[in-house]
């Protein structure tokens, strides 16, 4: 390892080397470790591990703009970005005093407004910004906290100091993926962590999650502990595996607008069990989303009627809604000031030098130094990138200078800051390091107790070294940041209150929405497996015009393949029904329950899609594709097996298998019976292999496989994972546990398979009219018994999916 | 002079599915203004509420929050007041401040705003019904001359919007943008409002959008033109036209507010005081009709 950047940029800092070019004291452990083991192999090995840490994993990222709408992988350097104990605390310190001005501050705005009553701010800055949300005035939150989170954007310039370029202060996020990272780098150094005493970041998580769960005097209602729960937008959202993986850290059950309601002042859970009442909210959505009653009209994504529950007191949302309005650049400037009245205190955190241009004199200094300044919007719904000023010349120039003059208010001037640059782990061929522009956020949550700042963070890399925007939409980097201790103690509170949490308690109230998506996963899952073996099976009969025929009725019957279709046809068709109408249903369903997927299932769904895709693409061998499509499904029944939680959720995705299995089973025997080659060799070992049997029927019988054995293998055979008996009998089971961990009253099942009558057998077997009775009677048992576990699969949706609800829309006249 | 009106405004809802739940904003209790006078006022709610509170929204506007709890097909909400509308001082527009200065007077200067100042700066942005852009501007431009007083321009605007906007019912919805309106020139009252509102905030100029009544079969002045905008609510504009304060205007007849109007809210655009908005939980489909009764009730005075 040759710690040497490419060739220093002297206009910017250094963070490796100092100007004399000698390695900076606190990066010394760390690199001399690496270059302890020089070997482009070593190098290789942690690059690798490290990715495959991240798709182990699941860490992705999702890009709006990304035309496959695909998740990226999460990109994380292996090498972190070390910060020494003094220089981090003058950091600390300052974050969290910007914290308490700020709350402050929304305290202020959406009370008394002093500040603008007084002058010490122009009233454009809050009333011109779409996320000041009249509604929420005079609206002071249950616990008088109105920014709970909150993350500042530093970077460090030329000087050598901290300085702070943005306030994240509406749903601030990356605090998940700091984690994560720090996860992954603790497998790749797992010695260097401890050895250089670098401090530890979970005790933000557990300070976050008790802020969340605090039980406030007003709802002494008593009997139950408060009910925190995490607000997602949804699997679209660009960050919505960091919203999972919270969930998941800190024991809250993720939400959808629609999971929750509002009744009488009070916001619910919709929870297989009934309505459970919601304490506190840690939203991710922005608020102008998060009451469509109230706030924006058009959005799906909330919770109607939620504002009035916060008048009412009788909820916490964090950050509190109207929180937003802070996110605009214009602040900057104002606030150093105002901190004084706010606080009675000096802002320690050095602001980057920026212009609000509504101010005549600030407007005039901003076109007379265009040069060196960047141009951005005021208000987030001004859709521009910053636009430096130096790449405007003549008529451009003259436009944008008419632009500002028009609508000074709307526009901010900073000044432009050459980035410092860290060492990045370039690549496995080289063993150099490159140099990176780099940007750090820094978290903090308002407790009780104070202001806690997480010890680290989540720094970010620009994906070229001269740049100065630092963007992961725009495909940078992350870093993990290390914070050296100067007291081996100082983490170890935190740590020993919560260690891994081990003595959580987990509030696992899964919403019924989500029940319903894993109960129709199970049946989706099986129903591809079904209709793939179908077809598989079909054309691999062919050869025999007879069974061809037979096997082909029964296909159309079953809705395999449409009517009007060929079974070798099947995957060439775009069907509303079929295997591939199927895939997508099974698609769906995943992706609305997938942070109670693992990541390998996640991952097995995609690859299924993609295998479907390809296959329509191309002209290869149909049977290929149902082999290789009957494969992944194995594998998702595995890992549904493995990796998921045997819970209420688990075991109604099960209930939904097996129903599935059922209809199936008893409808094939049923067109089987009916068909006048019932009893034909070549149909029985037909469906045998269909139903995935034949192994089992040859170690049972020996000679011309019989219709009359094969119906006693699949219907009563309860060691047999295919047949009716074997179904009914889990069914029974899964029903008990639910009414048992629900605390309710057991749902009936389905009834018993049908006897066969006594000495019937060899009538089954037999030809005539005889025979054609005893079939035709057994079908109609059959029949029913398919039919009634249809209505086993309706019951169960109105019994535990009953609080879903038809979509919410708004009305105005 | 004065003028006694009974109102009856009354909202039905028909759904064609049964809704399970819903919560409901209402902007239907007439606010006190210098110029009106509610007498009488209640609201009737078929079929009942479950919960019922009444508050005053972030503008001053009386606003009434219910909830429905039971499953329903039909929801009716009747409005009924006995308001008394007496004229507004006269107001020469000539003597108002040269628009210019209106606007000037809101620049930022680290002083003190007064309270008047402080309340007009809250209308003076993009809103979600309402657009700052150049071309509103520049459209007004003619009625913008330099150094015209306020009023004068105002009035100029309200006019010239009456007469290239034709009035057409059904061309356009809640959500139409006065963008859209300044291409196909066609709207409601509320179209008129929101354009002009646009015009006079893309000049950083305060305006308001005011919810109410008109008298119907009411004519402007002696044998004047018939006003339109009936059997409905009306919506006009509010101009912040120093040294008077807030002066209104009804674009869509081209014409002063006068005791024709009747106000119940105020806000930035429509969407702070609609007369009734909600959410629903089911319903499927709806069919909406509104009925607006203006009756006045014996001769001027």
């Amino acid at each position: 390892m040759r710690a040497v950047l490419e060739p220093a940029d002297l206009r910017r800092y250094d963070e490796l080397n100092d100007p004399a070019g000698a390695m900076r004291a606190h990066w010394r452990p760390l690199i001399g470790r690496l270059r302890a083991d020089d070997s482009p192999d070593a190098v290789r090995r942690s690059l690798e591990l490290t990715r495959r840490l991240i798709v182990e994993n699941g860490v992705t990222y999702n890009v709006y703009a990304d035309p496959q709408g695909a998740d990226r992988p999460w990109a994380l350097d292996p090498l972190p970005f070390v910060l020494p104990a003094a220089e981090w605390k003058a950091i600390e310190a300052g974050v969290a005093q910007r914290a308490r001005m700020l709350n402050a501050l929304l305290a202020d705005l959406y009370g008394p407004q002093r500040l603008l009553a007084e002058g010490h701010l122009p009233a454009e800055l809050p009333f011109g910004h779409p996320n000041y949300l009249w509604p929420c005035h005079d609206l002071r939150p249950a616990d008088g906290t109105w920014l709970h989170v909150y993350a500042a954007d530093l970077a460090r310039a030329p000087d050598g100091r901290w300085w702070l370029l943005a306030d994240r202060t509406q749903a601030p996020s990356g605090a998940g993926y700091a984690l994560e990272n720090r996860e992954i780098l603790e497998q790749v150094h797992p010695e260097a962590i401890p050895d250089m005493a670098v401090r530890r970041v979970r005790g933000f998580f557990s300070h976050l999650r008790e802020r969340m769960q605090l039980d406030h005097k007003e709802w002494a209602a008593g009997d139950e502990s408060p009910l925190a729960v995490i607000l997602t937008p949804g699997p679209y959202n660009e960050t919505y595996f960091e919203h999972a993986y919270l969930a998941r850290q800190l024991g809250m059950p993720l939400v959808e607008g629609h999971d929750l309601t509002v009744r009488g002042d009070t916001v619910y859970l919709k929870t297989l069990g009934g309505l459970r009442r919601v304490h506190s909210i840690l939203r991710r959505l922005d608020d102008d989303y998060c009451d469509p009653l109230e706030l924006r009209g058009d959005s799906a994504l909330g919770v109607p009627g939620l504002i009035g529950a916060l008048r009412a007191g009788r909820v916490i949302v964090s950050n509190a809604l109207g929180t937003g309005v802070l996110e605009s650049a214009a602040w900057l400037g104002f606030l150093p000031p105002i901190a004084e009245r706010l606080i009675g205190e000096t802002l320690s955190l050095p602001e980057i030098a920026t212009w609000w241009l509504g101010e005549k004199p600030a407007l005039e200094y901003v076109l007379a130094n265009l040069d060196r300044l960047v141009i951005k919007p005021t208000y987030p719904n001004q859709r521009f990138e910053p636009m430096f000023g130096r790449d405007f010349e003549g008529k451009a120039r003259d436009l944008l200078i008419e632009r500002l003059r028009n609508r000074p208010y709307a526009y901010v001037a900073q000044e432009h800051v050459r980035l410092s640059q860290a060492p990045v782990w370039k690549s496995a061929a080289t063993a150099e390091l490159g140099a990176r522009a780099l940007t750090i956020r820094v978290y903090a949550v308002n407790t009780p107790e104070g202001v806690r700042v997480m010890p680290g963070g989540l720094a970010r890399v620009a994906n070229e070294a001269a740049a100065d925007v630092v963007s992961t939409q725009r495909g940078g980097g992350a870093k993990d940041i290390w914070v050296l201790s100067d007291n081996p103690h100082e983490d170890t509170l935190t740590q020993g209150q919560t260690g891994k949490w081990a003595n959580l308690q987990r509030q696992d109230y899964i919403p019924s929405r989500l029940v319903e998506n894993l109960f129709w996963l199970g049946r989706y899952a099986v129903r591809c497996e079904n209709t793939s073996r179908l077809l598989l099976r079909t054309l691999g009969a062919r050869s025999d015009a007879r069974v061809w025929t037979h096997a082909r009725n029964i296909c159309r019957d079953l809705g395999a393949v449409s009517p009007d279709a060929e079974v070798f046809d099947a995957l060439r068709t775009r069907d509303s029904q079929g295997l591939q109408a199927d895939i997508r249903h099974l698609a769906w369903c995943a992706s609305q329950v997938r942070n109670r997927l693992s990541a390998r299932y996640w991952r097995g769904v995609v690859g299924l899609q993609r295998q479907m895709q390809e296959a329509m693409a191309t002209r290869g061998s149909s049977r290929e594709v149902y082999e290789r499509v009957l494969l992944s499904l194995a594998a998702l029944t595995g890992f549904s097996e493995e990796d998921m939680m045997h819970d209420e959720g688990w075991r109604v995705m099960r209930l939904g298998r097996r129903i599935e299995r059922m209809q199936f089973v008893a409808s094939i025997l049923v067109r089987q019976l009916r068909s006048r080659h019932a009893t034909h060799p070549e149909t029985v070992e037909w469906l045998l292999d269909v139903c995935d049997s034949t192994p089992i029927y040859r170690a049972r019988y020996l000679g011309v496989p019989r219709l009359s054995q094969m119906l006693n293998l699949l219907l009563y055979d309860d060691g047999h994972p295919m047949a009716l008996a074997f179904h009914r009998r889990s069914i029974d089971r899964d029903l008990d546990d639910l009414a048992r961990s629900l605390k309710g009253e057991r749902e009936r099942g389905v009834p018993d398979v049908p006897l066969l009558p006594q000495g019937s057998a060899e009538l089954l077997d037999a030809q005539g009219e005889e025979g054609d009775a005893a079939r035709a009677g057994l079908a109609e048992e059959l029949e029913d018994l398919s039919a009634r576990a249809g209505d086993l699969s309706d019951r169960v949706s109105r019994r535990y999916f009953a609080l879903i609800e038809p979509d919410a829309h708004a009305l105005a006249t | 002079m004065s003028r006694k009106y009974r109102v009856v405004h009354e909202t039905s809802y028909k759904y064609v599915a049964d809704v399970m739940h819903s919560h409901h904003l209402l902007h239907l209790v007439p606010r006190p203004a210098p110029y009106q006078q509610c007498l009488e006022h209640e609201i009737q709610i078929e079929p009942a509420t479950h919960r019922r509170v009444d508050q005053l929204d972030a503008f001053g506007n009386p606003l009434v929050r219910i909830e429905l709890a039971q499953p329903h097909r039909e929801l009716t909400v009747t409005s009924r007041m006995q308001i008394e509308v007496h004229a507004r001082p006269a107001v020469s527009p000539e003597t108002t401040d040269p628009w210019e200065k209106v606007r000037d007077a809101f620049a930022y200067r680290g002083a003190w705003p007064s309270r008047d100042q402080l309340d007009a700066a809250r209308f003076r942005h993009e809103s979600p019904h309402v657009r700052v852009k150049q071309s509103f501007t520049d459209y007004s431009a003619a009625c913008f001359t330099e150094g015209r007083p306020i009023l004068a321009c105002a009035e100029a605007l309200s006019t010239k919007l009456h007469a290239d906007i034709s009035y057409a019912p059904g061309v356009t919805t809640i959500s139409t943008s006065p963008t859209e309106v300044l291409e196909s020139r066609r709207g409601v009252c509320q179209d008129f409002a929101h354009f002009m509102i646009s015009c006079l905030r893309s000049r950083g100029l305060p305006a308001r959008y005011v919810s109410g009544y008109l008298r119907t079969n009411a004519t402007q002045g002696e044998g004047g033109e018939k006003l339109v905008g009936d059997a409905a609510s009306h919506a006009w504009v509010s101009v912040w036209s120093p040294p008077y304060g807030w002066i209104e205007f009804d674009p869509t007849n081209g014409c002063f507010a006068g005791t024709d109007h009747i106000a119940v809210a105020w806000g930035r655009d429509f969407g702070d005081v609609s007369p009734l908005r909600g959410v629903i939980l089911g319903g499927a489909d709806h069919q909406l009709s509104v009925t607006v009764r203006v009756e006045p009730e014996g001769e001027p005075n």
